[in-house]
């Protein structure tokens, strides 16, 4: 750390602020194809990837390379995002949590349980979604499902596509609410108060590391 | 398939606004007569030759049966099913295709504005140019009816000949029906006629025969006088009580304004959270402790 300035501390490597962004970056491609095959007030979204048949073709590859990414980011980080017993404590004090009063929630280590939260509920979505796509995906698998499976997959596959957009909306709001937070995703660092404020137990541990 | 036509739109795919309701036209059926079907599958060759479509040249499955299944090309197969029952054998013959249903399934499925249509006069038709391949109507389809192209990824069905129908022909099937199994006419006209044949064939001891126009899809422009219509399913799998799957009507009733509105909701959300509570910001003295905190983990 004798390099850079000695209150800020490393979050996440390139690497994982690239697997980060080209995931987001296909993701809300998916959520745009997928929103305009899901409502007429929505069709019009589907000119953005060159009208209703592009639209058809390309989202079921755009999943393939939003699993694809996703999956990497799930490797980096499912062993910070294990739930554990200070997890249950800041569940408890949620209230303090959405009302800023943040010296009265209890210390946490690299992810508060809100971000864990996000992290089991995007993964899950995403195998939901990833399953029930391939069954919908006619122009290769066609033989492979009958149609009664096909009407439940697209059941599946538009809800949990809706509980990925909403689950999306939050972590992408819970950023731009925590001042500071972003950073942490576009030059991989943030303050040592930042880390002081949200993510106690995890400054302890890097400010130990630098020792 | 169809293209411009003269023929008053009732409802159009992935639209939410009411098409125009002025003119009343009148309603069309086409009535199948079982009975008097002889499987000569003229009608099968008629629809090739008005549509201007051609199948491809198969072989011999060892059953009348040709093409096995409906496909992009052939809008309508001739379905042999041979019965055995009460020491009879019965050979039933049905022209399978599409229903043309009054609650089209294939219709509330479709998520492409306009690529299908029902037309006032109870007429389902498929407008081909903007069809977007994606196969819903065939998830619809309470009647497994559409067929998607390999070559062009489009989606194919009988359109009752929507082309002849609007400058007041008859489907070219019932033009090429050398027995008349196959009458068309007004809906009202066809369910009377049908009537009439009912009595006749229960006179001749089918005492369950009856009209094949199911309510669970509001009806349907393509009928059927069954000779046994107590069981449909004798005449290869017919569908006892056809209507849209429940999971259809979930996907394209119920979750669509659940999915668009809980979307809005939580952005909504945030943004009167950020605009009441504002901004979680980091202080001078939370970085001040953060400087304390890591002085005393390094030197301990």
């Amino acid at each position: 750390m004798s390099a850079r300035e000695a209150n800020i501390y490393d979050r996440y490597t390139a690497g994982a602020r690239v697997n980060h962004w080209a995931n987001a970056i296909i993701m809300i491609c998916l959520a745009l194809s997928g929103l305009s095959l899901f409502h007429p007030a929505t069709f019009f979204l589907s000119d953005l990837f060159g009208g209703g048949q592009w639209t058809r073709i390309i989202h079921p590859w755009l999943g393939i390379a939003g699993t694809l990414t996703f999956l990497g980011l799930f490797v980096r980080f499912v062993r910070f995002n294990l739930w554990n017993r200070d997890d249950n404590a800041w569940m408890g004090s949620i209230r303090h949590v959405l009302s800023g009063e943040e010296e009265k929630v209890p210390e946490v280590g690299k992810y508060n349980a809100g971000q864990k939260i996000v992290f089991w509920v995007l993964s899950i979505l995403i195998v939901l979604l990833i399953t029930s796509g391939l069954a919908l995906w006619d122009s290769m698998f066609r033989e492979y499902t009958t149609i009664d499976q096909k009407r439940l997959a697209a059941v599946v596959h538009a809800a949990a596509a809706l509980g990925l957009i909403m689950t999306v909306i939050v972590h992408v709001y819970a950023a731009i609410w925590v001042r500071g937070t972003v950073r942490a995703m576009t030059r991989g660092s943030v303050t040592g108060g930042w880390a002081w404020r949200h993510h106690r137990k995890w400054l302890r541990e890097e400010a130990a590391r630098q020792r | 398939m169809s293209t411009l036509q003269s023929l008053d739109i009732r409802r159009r795919s992935a639209t939410t606004t009411p098409s125009p309701q002025a003119r009343e036209t009148l309603e069309v059926a086409k009535l199948i007569d079982i009975s008097r079907c002889i499987g000569c599958k003229a009608c099968q060759a008629a629809c090739l030759e008005w549509n201007d479509l051609r199948e491809e040249v198969g072989v011999n499955h060892g059953v009348y049966d040709n093409p096995l299944d409906l496909t992009e090309n052939s809008w309508t197969v001739m379905r042999y099913s041979e019965v055995e029952q009460d020491g009879n054998l019965e050979w039933l013959i049905r022209k399978d295709g599409c229903m043309h249903c009054d609650d089209p399934g294939c219709l509330k499925a479709c998520p492409s504005p306009g690529a299908i249509v029902q037309y006032s006069n109870g007429i389902v038709d498929f407008v081909s140019e903007h069809c977007i391949g994606c196969s819903y109507c065939v998830r619809g389809c309470p009647f497994n009816i559409p067929r998607i192209s390999q070559r062009d990824s489009k989606a194919y069905k009988c359109s009752l000949c929507s082309d002849r129908v609007a400058v007041g022909q008859a489907p070219a099937c019932a033009k090429a029906c050398p027995t008349q199994a196959i009458y068309f006419g007004s809906k009202r006209d066809m369910i009377e006629w049908a009537g009439q044949r009912i009595d006749d064939l229960k006179g001749r001891g089918f005492a369950n025969a009856g009209l094949y126009n199911p309510e669970g899809v509001g009806g349907t422009h393509v009928m059927y006088v069954l000779q046994h219509a107590d069981r449909p399913s004798l005449y290869a799998g017919l569908p006892a009580n056809p209507r849209i799957s429940p999971l259809v009507e979930i996907w394209k009733g119920m979750l669509k304004p659940i999915g668009l509105i809980g979307i809005g909701l939580t952005a909504l959300i945030g943004f009167f959270h950020y605009v009441t509570r504002g901004p979680n910001e980091v202080a001078a003295s939370d970085e001040a402790a953060a400087d304390r905190e890591r002085e005393r983990v390094t030197h301990s």
